[in-house]
């Protein structure tokens, strides 16, 4: 190309690599925290914030109104019926739980990697885990009928003498969800310690620093915690990462272990997995594309993490259709006439759109236009694409729970599904729900990790000899 | 708890990592041991500088993680053995390859607490009272910008002018007296 080598005097392209700076020049230790900090301390809350509150909290009533109707009166005002026991619940249930993973995978397999460009985007991707595991985590609660009694699901001594059964996939489930949910929690909260103490060093008025003070825990900066304190984190990294990848495994077998046609398939583990990244970098890049103009944090979320995120999305992506084209040629390959009207049914048949749009979105679209560098770097257009991959994985659930059961082996048993407004209007709640929470973090918690940014300056190295001229900048 | 008196140790401020590993090299040469660095962000040449080479948050793990693997296993054993024994689809009761699920999440859900907890208690957190926080000039740098190097007064080398002398021949910002 012939711009490629033209001169530049763009300040975020690194001068020696040609690639865009992580993390834009001339930022100290104080400037970092200053920057990421203000935006919690400051008395001004933006009046977007509100704006953006009022109509998140809506959404949230929005789950309350659905949910408490559905208390009193049971599943029954859902679409759920005979042959489709499993609708929305659990559509919504793993399109959740998928979008939580990737803030898993930036914390913890990209810290393994060593991919620091990740700093600053790992507190609110895992923040962003969190608000989808609480939201997805009520969907099977919701869904067993009487929420009252989920506890049964845990094995505990009880006057019935009845134990769980552990051979069913939906058990492992209980366990593989709620250990996620713990390990998250614990991760996302040790990460914060550091910047908590910032926090309440930094804060002015009594309560804020009453509160960061308490949830610091008193930390301060001692070498020997930094020390262990780290090894703590690259444990809970290395053990997120397996457990990320279990968790979606185990819920595929939800699927994978009965006998339905378009469920029976050793595909599932690998190919949720892959779909749940993919849609989760979709949902970072739609939380960070606003954030970060709204926040004016182009300079730390810069438009190299636009483009890392891009490429993941890209190579997901990409193992997604594979897993498609896959689960294509077995229906053929196999040689069951079940598994054969199964495939052409869910392309052809009465709920056929849905695996059109399912396409689109997912492959058609993404897969064709990822690959351009210019693209990836177009702010808006990841944005777009980011929302587009997120109805895509959301109608990739839809397609595999709703067309796979509603006409499995017997005509005489079909039939057809056909979600109820309560349906919408709990998963429009959940999206309420999960930006509310999400607006209140980044209003009441720092959303950069400050001590990770610092790490990544130029300064942070330690030079123990004279220092050279050019280094003496004061 | 009896409040204790007097002098916790001398608090030398510096303005990058560098000046503070080498003092605290310095420091450990000397004969120094009761001391500690305090950095915005990880620094691990000054925990070598200071003689902290290992930790056991990783034993910690490694044995909660054991547990939580021996724990679940058992559990499940115990249960679809001898305490419910249920007939699935002819399977047999000890079907240990089902087993292995649950067992894998909770290996890895007591390691984690036990890392992150382990972690916590090893450093003595959460401790919300330090005499440190009592510097004037520690709370406004230790957590932002500033690397200090605090020579304990419990340590049997120390003493209040000589070891001032010593530290202030790094020239650091400021040498500060931290009361208890």
């Amino acid at each position: 190309m012939a711009t490629k080598d033209a001169p530049t005097n763009d300040p975020m392209l690194d001068p020696v690599t040609g690639e865009y700076r992580v993390i834009a020049p001339g930022h100290t230790f104080r400037s970092v925290t200053e920057k990421i900090s203000r935006v919690v301390l400051t008395s001004h809350t933006p009046v977007g914030w509100f704006g953006g509150l009022l109509i998140a909290g809506g959404g949230a009533m929005l789950l309350l109104t659905a949910v408490t109707w559905l208390f009193l009166v049971g599943t029954g005002i859902w679409g759920i019926t005979q042959p489709v026991a499993w609708g929305f619940a659990i559509i919504n249930f793993v399109w959740w739980i998928g979008i939580g993973h990737a803030g898993t995978l930036i914390s913890a397999i990209l810290l393994l990697f060593k991919q620091s460009w990740r700093n600053s985007i790992n507190r609110f991707a895992e923040a962003m885990t969190l608000f989808a595991v609480v939201c997805a985590g009520m969907f099977p609660l919701i869904h067993v009928g009487r929420p009252w009694l989920g506890y049964w699901l845990f094995p505990y001594p009880n006057t019935m003498n009845v134990w769980p059964q552990f051979r069913s996939p939906l058990l492992w489930d209980v366990f593989a969800v709620s250990t996620y949910a713990t390990i998250s929690v614990v991760f996302w909260y040790i990460g914060l310690i550091p910047d908590l103490g910032t926090m309440r060093d930094r804060a002015k008025s009594r309560l804020a620093q009453y509160l960061f003070g308490w949830a610091a825990l008193g930390w301060r900066g001692s070498v020997r915690h930094w020390m262990r304190y780290e090894t703590a984190s690259l444990l809970l990294a290395g053990l997120a990462t397996p457990l990320v990848l279990s968790v979606h495994t185990v819920i595929s077998f939800d699927f994978a272990v009965a006998t339905v046609p378009g469920w029976h398939t050793t595909i599932f583990p690998p190919y949720f997995v892959a779909g749940a990244i993919y849609s989760g970098f979709a949902m970072v890049l739609t939380l960070a594309i606003p954030i970060r103009r709204f926040y004016h944090m182009e300079d730390l979320i810069t438009l190299r993490h636009i483009d890392n995120m891009a490429k993941v999305m890209l190579a997901t992506g990409g193992i997604v259709a594979y897993g498609y084209g896959m689960e294509v040629f077995m229906s053929w390959y196999s040689a069951s006439h079940w598994e054969f009207f199964m495939m052409w049914n869910r392309m052809f048949g009465p709920m056929g759109w849905s695996y059109g749009i399912l396409i689109f979105c997912n492959i058609a679209f993404p897969l064709t236009t990822l690959w351009s560098r210019k693209l990836r770097k177009n702010v808006g257009f990841m944005f777009l694409i980011s929302l587009i991959v997120n109805t895509g994985m959301w109608f990739e659930r839809f397609v595999i729970v709703v067309t796979s059961l509603y006409r499995d082996f017997l005509p005489s048993s079909w039939g057809t599904y056909k979600a109820t407004r309560w349906d919408y209007m709990t998963f429009v709640g959940t999206l309420g729900l999960f930006t509310t929470l999400f607006l209140l973090f980044v209003r009441f918690l720092p959303m950069i990790p400050m001590s990770e940014i610092r790490m990544m300056l130029p300064q942070a190295k330690v030079r123990t000899e004279p220092e050279p001229l050019r280094e003496v900048g004061d | 708890m009896p409040m204790r008196e007097g002098t916790y140790g001398l608090l030398a401020e510096f303005d990058t990592p560098g000046e503070l590993v080498t003092a605290a090299q310095a420091a450990y040469g000397t004969g120094y041991r009761r001391m500690d660095c305090y950095t915005p962000y990880p620094v691990e040449e000054a925990a070598e500088a200071i003689g902290f080479h290992r930790n056991n948050v990783s034993l910690v793990c490694l044995m909660g993680g054991l547990l939580g693997l021996a724990a679940m296993f058992g559990l499940e054993t115990w249960i679809s053995v001898w305490a419910y024994p249920l007939n699935i689809g002819g399977r047999p009761y000890y079907s240990w390859p089902a087993f292995v699920v649950p067992a894998y999440e909770w290996t890895i859900l007591f390691a984690g607490l036990s890392a992150a907890f382990g972690m916590l208690a090893m450093n003595g957190l959460p401790t919300l009272y330090h005499p440190l926080f009592n510097a004037p000039n520690f709370r406004s740098g230790a957590t932002t910008d500033k690397f200090f190097l605090c020579l304990e007064a419990n340590d049997p080398k120390f003493s209040l002018t000589d070891s001032r002398a010593f530290l202030e021949g790094f020239r650091p910002v400021s040498v500060v007296e931290v009361e208890y």
